[in-house]
């Protein structure tokens, strides 16, 4: 079963996938050799920043995102990122690449690459390659273990949806892209309210009080809509709704966690 | 901080945000947006008058302006494009670009880890407050 062992594309961990959030990165892998699509890390790639650099009078901060988008438009293909916040800021860097002529013009003088970057690098988040690349439908006939009974709330947040018009992910405030994929592996998807809502996870450091009150609420709306478990694309969500808070737990696990067990590539439980 | 020229940090968050704050026709939905609400002192939908007004010091000194996560969610329910996120990080930014000035000191950041915080926070911390 599965489509053709022809598709390569390039593919950015990050910093994170290497270390605490390894399992996102391990069963984005195996799931996808399973599809017939090998993800190719690119070479020596730098930590994206973590935080997407609004102001526009900052280069610098541009450059790893701007590294890592050049590294796939010169093997000649899109450029594969998992999580949510890599994504954020490479996506929307490469926005800035092809829509701010003083950054774009500032970040070619600087770097004097043989060919200057204008954005021309197709930027997909693993969801999407799911979605438009794969398709749902395909994913689902590879699907060797469904997920039934199973009551699968999708964490959104913040840095997959918005801003809707640079990311271009999905509907920013009825999105379906997570429900489609429950749906494709045999559970059942809840929505709730928060789902689309900060968990709070940016202020841990800062004021732990703060992201548990967020984290609380989070579990709170996908519990009351009968949910048993949270599935998220983000290592510091994770953190934050496994640890933040002290109201009831919900095991909350990552997208590529779920796929994996579906289509039998994870280790046995 | 250099208040001395107040239009001069007026015009710098004009320059680095691409924001519009002149388009705010302060119907609220950013602060009734907003996560931080409770948080704040000084409530998303009171940004951009603040920075018409030249007052970029109080708003980058205040307290809440942390507490903002730049989750996006009042930029993406703008009916005017103002962009009060982007506001705000410019505040944070041109306060934290003077000498010494951070909001978290890296010596500060060992005793709030344990083992299983993600380096994803410690970047963004390392963003976020300082520059």
């Amino acid at each position: 079963m599965g489509i053709k062992k022809t598709m390569i594309y390039s593919y950015y961990p990050g910093c994170t996938l290497k270390n605490k959030a390894k399992d996102l990165d391990k069963y984005a892998r195996l799931s996808c050799e399973k599809l017939g699509i090998t993800l190719e890390e690119i070479p020596e790639w730098q930590c994206c920043g973590a935080v997407y650099p609004m102001n526009e009078d900052e280069i610098a901060p541009r450059l790893p995102a701007i590294r890592a988008l050049v590294s796939a438009r010169d093997a000649g293909r899109p450029l594969v990122t998992l999580c949510s916040a890599c994504h954020h800021v490479i996506k929307l860097v490469n926005e800035d690449m092809k829509n701010n002529a003083y950054i774009r013009e500032r970040v070619n003088s600087y770097l004097g690459l043989e060919v200057p970057y204008n954005g021309e690098t197709e930027v997909i988040h693993y969801l999407e390659l799911l979605r438009d690349k794969v398709g749902f439908d395909t994913l689902k006939a590879n699907v060797v273990n469904p997920l039934k009974g199973r009551k699968v709330a999708p964490y959104y947040g913040c840095m997959l949806l918005r801003p809707s018009k640079e990311m271009n992910f999905d509907n920013p405030e009825n999105p379906k892209i997570m429900e489609d994929l429950v749906k494709a592996l045999g559970a059942d998807p809840v929505v709730y309210s928060m789902r689309n809502e900060c968990c709070g996870g940016y202020t841990v450091l800062d004021d732990r009080g703060y992201a548990a009150k967020r984290a609380d609420a989070v579990r709170e709306s996908a519990a009351d809509k009968g949910a048993d478990s949270l599935i998220t694309a983000c290592p510091l969500c994770m953190y934050n709704l496994v640890h933040g808070g002290d109201k009831a737990k919900l095991p909350t696990y990552y997208i590529t966690e779920l796929i994996a067990e579906a289509l039998g590539v994870s280790e046995a439980k | 901080m250099h208040s001395s020229n107040k239009t001069e940090l007026k015009k710098l968050v004009l320059r680095i945000s691409g924001a519009h704050p002149e388009k705010c026709m302060k119907c609220g939905k950013c602060s009734a947006a907003c996560p931080a609400f409770d948080e704040m002192e000084i409530h998303p939908h009171k940004f951009a008058q603040m920075v018409l007004d030249e007052r970029v010091e109080e708003l980058a000194t205040s307290k809440g302006i942390y507490k903002c996560m730049s989750c996006f969610a009042c930029l993406e329910r703008c009916p005017r494009d103002v962009k009060p996120a982007k506001i705000a990080e410019a505040a944070r930014a041109v306060y934290l670009r003077q000498q010494g000035a951070s909001y978290m000191k890296q010596d500060e950041i060992p005793s709030k880890l344990d083992d299983e915080i993600p380096g994803q926070a410690l970047m963004s911390a390392m963003r976020k407050y300082n520059k």
